[in-house]
């Protein structure tokens, strides 16, 4: 017997519920809309803006409205031309596009698939005007690669509204002659290397970090507040330190006539002429990310140890476990919350990392998020940016997700 | 009729005083982008003050952000919210520039002042306007500084710099494939004419890298200008690459023991370019007639030792204007110093900047 | 039970602390706690009770003194070392083992054999009866539990000598009394030796073989509880154990063992047991238990019997409780047992009360 309950006046305890949960849903809604906006317009709408640039590739379609449909008739394996239908369509669509500035930008488009199309769109633009039929020899008249078939495979492969070439080439691969995909040769392979390099140094600066941060925030937890407020200043420091100002004081101690390998050659550690290498390479990178990270590793543990009471560890100590044991068995674990947080911040913060890597870095010290920011910066190539910053987003959701499954994303504490 | 004139003389103008008096100094503001530093100071009192001060109407703001500044326009274009007036870009971003249709085409002949003898500016700066966006101010040379005191023999020739038998120890280079390559090839002799044919080849890119490999572990890379001084000063390197106008103040500002080697230096232009889409397009086009006319580039080598970029502006370069010496031979034009130059073939960086930037990265990562 | 022990399990001699090098936490403390003894430390916060529950587990090193463990000074030896169990006052239980690991913690780090250890960690949580719950994590557990599993894991090793930090303070009233019996049982039950630290002197009269009355620093008595609570030694421990009156009073005549004090504000002389006061002229205390006070007494029959006038009656049901004015004090607290005979005692009306001089102690003037 199931009888629906009812408040005093007759309503369905239910609706009456619902009716004065109401008001407070919507408040709370409210509440957390100016946020949710925030983030969506911050933070959602450019990374879906960035991994659609990525595969994004509408660009040649639309300038060359006229050639592009009638080149899909072409087959590229005929080893012929295309007719000569397309190359007249191609001298009306170069024309408009003298007219609205577009053949430079389709130009440089193709020019990251196979260099030289550059110089080709802009001389074609530039000559469209005086050609007249029969439009295949005119074309190849003005610049002999116009009659080069692999050049025609090109244009129509990226004609397409959607690419992978971004991420073939982010992957160090590219299209072979015969159209397959394949490997880059030697010479050209830099990217994977570069993930890599960023994944493991990343993960050393992370651990480096832990290696520095565990004594420090311990000490920092237990002594008395105003001290430890002192010293969590000291912590703070490198952040209130403008980049420059670090960035000069890092080379003033590190490099080969530095303050570093000075006192080293004059305590007679090292002979002069075999100074230590400190900056412009990867051992500049760590020294410098690990000291500019550190405080994401201290105040998460900081915070954690700060709520682990002392006698715990009085507590081990009197049902017999040494000093040492005490610590690994009882304290530590109950570290691993803080490390865990403090882990994962160092870790995306470091994969991210650009602008120290750049300055103190040279060769072997630079990141992958340098590439991302000189194809960003200095050759526009955004589509490219976009597909190593996927990946790199990729990779960071994997190791998530593995943290997740070995360490438990709740068991995360950041303060 | 007497009184209502000298009301109107007097009275109008006074009430008008009045009334925009805040206003009166700059209705028109220009945003001018260059790279900071001694740059831009030297464009402030080169071509800016003049200018301000036959125009109290116009304000002319700096904005230092030069070496970011292809992105950041392609951003501001891609919003429609372009606040930029006038923009100072070496000449291979500047192709990129026009390419990408954010800078506004300009008819040299009709925008820019002619020289004093008459002779058309696009004659005037000859073929040192690369494409139709492009108005170049300065020739400016990478080359190389030495420290005097660090070096046993004095490096003379650009084959010297891939030597490390005669010159030991390290060398600034910067981390671009751009003159790099160029240089290589030269020390492997190379002839001049024939460098960028092969550079378009894969054989000649392969033998550039080939010669770049022999001192690979010595090289200190560098990314921004200042770099090699820096590392010149501190003894860091003992030979290293910029721009001719650092090394100028290193050794006559600064007085440190650093030389130049003119051998084989790599010309290049600076210039600006107007971006489509600012709101004073007429203003800067004025601007632009006055700021590039045959003297302003000339008393801009007052204050840095660039040359400047009009044939005709050469003859009137004088001396600087704090250190009271003389800056012709400063110069990378000068003759003494031009007995080896090469001037950046743009056409074929703009094809192959992509390809090579990523071969080069390759192999510095190797 | 003899606590003089000529072995005593624990020996405190001249035990002094200083955390600052200023003041001292604990001015002199000489105390033995016998074999099988349930000793509790009680006294206010700020004593200094802890910091020697502190010093006994090793956790705070002596300023000066020795303190003896078995005849050995362990001055010098470290916590881990002493093999004295301790319950925290909020448990310290491990929060990322459970509770089978919390108790296995002592035994595995003893090197103990596999088997043994389950035996024995089976035998504790049964003792505590949370049999069923070993595979909990400590948070899963009511408060209550987890008191129980900290004792358990306090004793699992079998250790000599059990210290307790208030361990029921986090506890309810209802609760806080039923874990008293249970520790007290364990204690019986497994002839331990326990030295107990509290500040509720209920619990200590409860439990204890004998209590160590903690004041500044010193142990102001140190006797079983019901010497503690009959014949208390000084007016802070008359006063800190069960409910007190006071009259404050100046001696005026001393007769064999006995003292009379004119008490102030009033012309009344009272007759007390001397304990702790000088002669005549000086000025004491009086301390005199609620429940040692007669309602209505026939004249002669007690040495002291004062007209009473009652201010306040507060019904408890087993007793009413009664605020009297007697000798110009208006704090006379009396219990009176609710029986038909004093059944009519209204608000505002006098009466005659009275005590024996036996039950009246003559301390020291206090504060």
């Amino acid at each position: 017997m199931s009888q629906v309950l009812v408040t005093a006046d007759g309503v369905p305890l239910k609706t009456s519920l619902a009716r004065a949960q109401r008001r407070s849903k919507l408040k709370a809604v409210a509440l957390v809309a100016p946020l949710f906006v925030f983030i969506a317009v911050a933070f959602f709408v450019p990374i879906i803006d960035m991994l659609f640039r990525s595969v994004e590739n509408q660009l040649v379609g639309e300038v060359l409205h006229r050639s592009m449909p009638l080149l899909q008739k072409w087959d590229e394996r005929s080893g012929e031309l295309p007719e000569e239908e397309v190359f007249a369509a191609l001298a009306l669509d170069f024309r408009e596009a003298k007219e609205n500035k577009s053949g430079g930008r389709v130009g440089r488009r193709l020019n990251y698939e196979k260099p030289g199309f550059s110089g080709l769109f802009r001389k074609s633009a530039r000559g469209a005007d005086r050609m007249e039929a029969p439009y295949r020899e005119a074309f190849i008249a003005l610049d002999e690669k116009w009659g080069d078939i692999e050049n025609w495979r090109v244009i129509k492969r990226e004609s397409a509204p959607y690419t992978i070439s971004y991420y073939l080439a982010a992957l160090d691969m590219g299209y072979a002659d015969d159209g397959g995909i394949a490997r880059n040769s030697e010479d050209g392979r830099i990217y994977l290397k570069l993930f890599w390099r960023t994944l493991w140094m990343s993960l050393f600066i992370t651990f480096l970090c832990l290696i520095l941060a565990y004594p420090i925030s311990y000490l920092l937890s237990v002594l008395p507040t105003a001290k430890s407020n002192l010293l969590i200043i000291l912590v703070l420091l490198p952040f209130w330190t403008s980049l420059l100002v670090r960035t000069t004081a890092w080379i003033a101690l590190l490099q080969q006539e530095g303050v570093i390998n000075d006192l080293v050659v004059w305590f007679g550690l090292v002979d002069d002429d075999n100074r230590l290498a400190m900056i412009h390479n990867r051992t500049g990178t760590i020294i410098a990310m690990v000291h500019i990270l550190l405080p994401f590793m201290v105040l998460p543990l900081y915070s954690v140890m700060k709520t682990i009471p002392p006698s715990y560890m009085r507590a081990a100590k009197s049902l017999g476990a040494t000093p040492f044991t005490a610590f690994v068995r009882v304290y530590m674990p109950n570290t691993v919350a803080g490390i865990g947080a403090g882990a994962i911040l160092v870790f995306i913060l470091a994969i991210g990392y650009y602008i120290t890597p750049a300055l103190v870095g040279g060769q072997s010290g630079t990141l992958i998020s340098n590439f991302i920011a000189f194809h960003m910066q200095n050759s526009l190539n955004w589509g490219l940016a976009a597909a190593l910053g996927a990946i790199l987003l990729g990779v960071v959701l994997v190791l998530y997700f593995l943290y997740d499954k070995i360490v438990g994303i709740d068991n995360m504490k950041l303060g | 009729m007497k009184f209502l004139h000298t009301f109107r003389r007097c009275f109008l103008p006074a009430v008008a005083a009045l009334l925009f008096a805040g206003a009166a100094h700059a209705q028109t503001k220009l945003t001018i982008v260059s790279w900071g530093g001694a740059y831009t100071a030297s464009q402030q009192k080169g071509y800016h003050e003049p200018y301000m001060r036959a125009n109290p109407n116009i304000e002319i703001v700096n904005d230092d952000s030069g070496s970011g500044a292809l992105a950041k326009l392609r951003a501001m274009q891609s919003t429609g919210k372009v606040t930029w007036d006038l923009v100072d870009m070496v000449a291979g971003d500047a192709i990129i520039a026009c390419d990408e249709g954010i800078a506004v085409e300009i008819d040299h002949d009709k925008v820019l002042a002619s020289a004093p003898d008459g002779t058309p500016a696009s004659k005037d700066f000859g073929d040192l306007i690369v494409n139709d966006c492009y108005i170049p101010t300065i020739v400016y040379s990478t080359t190389f500084g030495y420290r005097t005191d660090l070096v046993k023999k004095k490096p003379t020739k650009i084959a010297d710099v891939f030597d490390l038998k005669k010159i030991p120890g390290k060398r600034a280079l910067e981390k671009r494939p751009n003159n790099n390559l160029e240089w290589a090839l030269l020390a492997d002799g190379v002839k001049p004419n024939k460098v960028y044919k092969m550079l378009g080849t894969e054989k000649g890119v392969k033998r550039a890298f080939k010669k770049l490999d022999t001192i690979k572990d010595q090289v200190i890379w560098w990314e921004k200008g200042a770099q090699t001084p820096q590392l010149l000063a501190d003894g860091e390197v003992v030979i290293g690459s910029t721009y001719n106008g650092r090394l100028f103040s290193v050794i006559e500002e600064e007085k440190q023991p650093v030389a130049m080697m003119w051998d084989w230096q790599m010309f290049d232009l600076d210039g600006w370019i107007v971006p489509k889409g600012g709101k004073n397009e007429a203003e800067v086009m004025k601007y632009l007639y006055f700021a590039t006319d045959t003297q302003r580039l000339a008393d801009q080598a007052k204050y840095i030792s660039y040359g400047p970029a009009r044939k005709s502006s050469a003859p009137l370069v004088g001396k600087h204007a704090e250190l009271g010496i003389e800056m012709g031979p400063h110069m990378p034009t000068a003759p003494a110093n031009a007995k080896h130059t090469l001037l950046v073939d743009f056409e074929f960086w703009a094809n192959n900047q992509d390809d090579l930037t990523e071969r080069f990265n390759a192999w510095l990562a190797r | 039970m003899n606590m003089t022990n000529e072995n005593p399990l624990v020996r405190f001699v001249d035990i002094q602390k200083s955390y600052d090098g200023v003041t001292l936490v604990v001015k002199s403390l000489n105390l033995d706690v016998a074999k099988g003894e349930f000793l509790t430390m009680l006294g206010p916060s700020g004593s200094g009770k802890t910091t020697c529950l502190m010093m006994l587990a090793g956790f705070e090193p002596a300023t000066h003194g020795e303190i003896y463990l078995n005849g050995q000074g362990i001055n010098r030896v470290a916590p881990h070392k002493r093999g004295i169990g301790m319950v925290f006052q909020n448990y310290a239980l491990f929060p990322h083992m459970t509770v089978w690991e919390n108790l296995a913690f002592p035994l595995e780090v003893r090197g103990m054999g596999k088997d043994e250890r389950e035996a024995k960690v089976k035998r504790a949580l049964e003792m505590v009866r949370l049999g069923a719950f070993g595979d909990r994590r400590p948070a899963q557990l009511s408060g209550g539990q987890q008191q129980r599993v900290a004792v358990a894991r306090s004793l699992v090793f079998d250790p000599d000598l059990v210290l307790m930090d208030e361990p029921l303070g986090a506890l309810d009233k209802n609760l806080r009394e039923q874990m008293q019996y249970e520790i007290k049982h364990i204690h019986e039950n497994l002839g331990l030796t326990v030295v107990y630290v509290t500040h509720d002197q209920s619990e200590a009269l409860t439990m204890s073989n004998r209590i160590a009355v903690f004041d500044d620093g010193i142990i102001q008595q140190c006797a079983p509880p019901e010497v503690l609570y009959e014949k208390p030694e000084n007016a802070f421990c008359a006063n800190f154990i069960g409910e007190n009156n006071r009259l404050r009073g100046k001696v005026v005549e001393e007769v064999n063992g006995n003292v009379k004090v004119e008490v102030d504000g009033s012309d009344a002389t009272v007759e007390a047991v001397k304990i702790k006061v000088e002669g005549v002229g000086a000025r004491a205390t009086l301390s005199l238990r609620p429940e040692r006070v007669v309602v209505g007494p026939k004249k002669g029959e007690m040495a002291n019997i004062f007209p009473a006038r009652a201010e306040e009656l507060i019904y408890l049901g087993d007793h009413i409780r009664t605020r009297f004015t007697v000798c110009g004090h208006d704090d006379f607290i009396v219990k009176i047992p609710n029986s038909a005979a004093h059944a009519h005692l209204r608000e505002g009306e006098t009466v005659d009360i009275g005590w024996n001089a036996e039950d009246c102690r003559a301390l020291d003037p206090s504060d």
